[in-house]
């Protein structure tokens, strides 16, 4: 059932009387820690148990750090861009340029020096792919707002053509993209063994997710943001450049791809073009569980993507290759809208 | 009896006319007219894709709900006919009961898809079956007991259909009638009943109401028509014929594998062909097939040469390559969703249509 406030019944209410307390829907936020504690009893040794939930919490974060400019997107400017997948090959692939020349600093034995190549890496990445993101609004979306037919077949094509300039610049063979020293092991926690990689991919996305919600939630730009996604027009009548919002929540949705590819691309150490087509698919699950539009349904579906993957792989691998599918079945029976439906949506 | 035969639906076009006699001649007659392999090949391409482009457009264009599975009912037909040809031997006992398990399945699938997406918003529609077509496809090349994997499954047909059969002595036009000849005339009778039932199909007031939905869906829903009780039967009935073409290509190349007919280039292609020919006409997928296959199979070569000149600049030889045709596919897809959206059908339709306003 659909618990949040609606807007009517708060624009029903006197005016004097104090705004009804928004109801906070908790049902959803329960369903990793309840999905991992089920889980325990079933993978039978807590080591693995522990390794298994690192792994899907770790995947979790970088599938969330793609999805989250995607949905956001989608909110604001009811665009699905197809093509999002584009960006995080083309920032994974943009991440070479300085990853490749720099071997020398990455295989230095030394965090400092690691951690500096890797984040001008991020840098790089998230600026082109900003960039991009705005010459893509620009090109390509702009002709094609408010027409959905359009704009599905005009971000595919998008996509297409992105994934080619690839093979282009890059080659068509799979690069490789070894982990700096310092980030490759693991530590022992009692019998478990964590990776240091995904201790770090974890770090990242949960910076990402909180500095969004606190963007969203604490600045002005959020509060325009947050009132766009509920109703563009009143935001516009009351004077504000909606178009500017757009343009900005699309660079910012762009280069978090882009920063998303690279983590991505360090995690499976090698790269290919198909990156881009893989995670569109894993990033659409998760949002369509999440509910299109609603950035914390997709840091909830992100994670429970990620872990039904790892719980699943190692409790029956056959079933591992659709689990994602069955448990968007699942999520879509009991809300049929995803876990956190978007007013207007 | 023409009427008959195209439901009224005409071309509405002197050189749209032209152009679909052009590939209807020279598809009934491809044996006959070109000669090798290859060439045939290309005319039986032909064939099918006009029918899977025809029931793609039946979603696309008609009723106006974006797919990406209809791969994935292609593979199943292909599959259902080459698993039960491979496990049971040739016969046309294992072709029915491949096509109607292929048929079952089908249609099971694009229902409960359909249900469950089709009621929320097009758009939902489109990502839940990119999301299945991707899971399917990693399950047709995982359970490799069943589908054979990567490699795919090579198969026997019945003997009538086998290149070593020959129904008569002799040659016809320099071509001897031999299995192949037959199956490619089962190809091209199969397709064109097909094709003739799908331009029956959108010409009925079912279609009607499907177009309707398309223009305005909550204007349709407000006439008492339920959307999606439509919606659903048009993505049902594209599943079924996508099937059956999938039957006839698995016929056709004696072999399904998944990179003939789950990949997801195939689903481009089809993208492509129904872009171009013109979305929201049957014949446009005539059109776009025809001119798509005979550019792939010929202009690629091409492109190769193209490549080849250029190969001291590094940079262009590269945009050239035979392998970044999808490159300019892609370019001219987008271009054409902005500048030619009614893509060569309609683009020719509106010049006679305007034609014969200016002198009536």
């Amino acid at each position: 059932m659909n618990t949040t406030t609606s807007p009517a019944a708060a624009a029903g209410a006197p005016v004097d009387a104090a705004l009804p307390k928004v109801r906070v829907d908790y049902l959803p936020l329960l369903l990793v820690p309840v999905m991992a504690l089920v889980m325990l009893p079933l993978v039978g040794s807590f080591p693995t148990w522990v390794t298994l939930t690192f792994a899907g919490l770790a995947m979790g974060m970088m599938i969330f750090i793609m999805a989250s400019g995607l949905t956001l997107i989608f909110g604001l400017m009811d665009v699905l861009n197809f093509g999002h997948g584009a960006f995080v090959s083309v920032g994974a692939f943009t991440a070479t340029f300085v990853l490749l020349p720099m071997k020398g600093w990455m295989e230095a034995d030394s965090a400092l020096m690691n951690l500096a190549v890797v984040g001008l890496a991020i840098l790089l990445a998230m600026l082109v792919t900003g960039l991009l993101g705005w010459a893509f609004e620009r090109i390509i979306i702009r002709p094609v707002y408010g027409l959905h037919l359009k704009q599905i077949l005009i971000t595919m094509g998008g996509m297409i053509v992105a994934e080619q300039l690839i093979h282009v610049i890059w080659g068509a063979e799979q690069i490789p993209l070894p982990l700096p020293e310092t980030f490759r092991g693991a530590f022992i926690l009692g019998d478990a063994a964590v990776e240091k990689y995904r201790l770090i991919a974890v770090a990242v996305g949960l910076t990402v997710f909180l500095t969004m919600f606190l963007v969203l939630n604490r600045t002005k730009v959020g509060l325009l943001i947050r009132a766009g996604v509920e109703n563009g027009e009143m935001v516009e009548a009351l004077g504000y450049r909606i178009r500017r919002l757009f343009v900005g929540v699309f660079m910012a949705g762009s280069a978090l791809a882009g920063l998303g590819g690279v983590m991505w691309g360090l995690y499976k150490e090698t790269l290919t073009a198909a990156i881009g087509g893989e995670t569109t698919v894993l990033v659409f699950i998760v949002i369509i569980i999440g509910g299109l539009g609603s950035v914390g349904g997709c840091f909830i579906g992100a994670l429970l993507v990620a872990l039904t993957a790892n719980y699943a792989g190692f409790l029956a691998p056959k079933v591992a290759l659709v689990s994602d599918i069955l448990l968007m079945v699942a999520v879509l029976l009991w809300r049929p809208r995803g876990l956190y439906p978007v007013a207007k949506r | 009896m023409l009427t008959t035969l195209l439901s009224g639906d005409f071309p509405r076009s002197r050189a749209l006319s032209v152009l679909l006699l052009l590939v209807l001649v020279g598809l009934a007659l491809a044996p006959f007219l070109v000669h090798g392999a290859r060439a045939l090949n290309v005319a039986a391409t032909i064939c099918i894709f006009v029918v899977l482009v025809a029931s793609y457009d039946l979603q696309l264009g008609y009723t106006g709900i974006v797919s990406f599975a209809h791969t994935m009912f292609y593979g199943i037909g292909a599959y259902g006919v080459g698993i039960a040809l491979h496990a049971m031997g040739p016969g046309w006992g294992p072709v029915a009961l491949g096509t109607a398990a292929a048929l079952a399945i089908s249609l099971v699938l694009a229902l409960v898809i359909g249900l469950f997406s089709l009621r929320v918003r097009a758009i939902f529609y489109a990502m839940i079956t990119l999301a299945v077509a991707a899971a399917f496809a990693v399950l047709a090349s995982q359970l490799s007991d069943i589908t054979g994997g990567e490699d795919g499954r090579s198969f026997k047909v019945p003997e009538i259909l086998q290149p070593s059969f020959r129904l008569m002595d002799g040659e016809i036009l320099g071509r001897a009638i031999d299995g192949r000849v037959v199956t490619y005339y089962l190809v091209f009778a199969s397709a064109l009943a097909l094709f003739l039932l799908m331009l029956r199909i959108v010409n009925s007031p079912f279609g009607r109401v499907l177009q309707a939905i398309r223009e305005n869906d909550f204007r349709a829903e407000a006439l008492g028509y339920r959307t999606v009780v439509y919606r659903t039967l048009a993505n049902c009935l594209g599943a079924l014929v996508a099937t059956l073409a999938g039957v006839l290509m698995a016929l056709w190349l004696r072999y399904v594998g998944p990179k003939t007919t789950l990949s997801f280039e195939v689903m481009t292609d089809i993208l492509l062909m129904v872009v171009i020919g013109g979305m929201g006409t049957l014949y446009g997928a005539v059109v776009g097939s025809a001119l798509f296959i005979l550019a792939q199979n010929y202009l690629q070569a091409l492109m190769g040469q193209a490549s080849e000149a250029l190969s001291g600049v590094p940079f262009l030889s590269q945009l050239f390559h035979p392998d970044r045709w999808l490159l300019w596919l892609g370019v001219l897809f987008v271009l054409s969703v902005y500048f030619f959206p009614t893509g060569i059908v309609g683009k020719l339709r509106a010049g006679a249509l305007a034609r014969s306003q200016k002198s009536p």
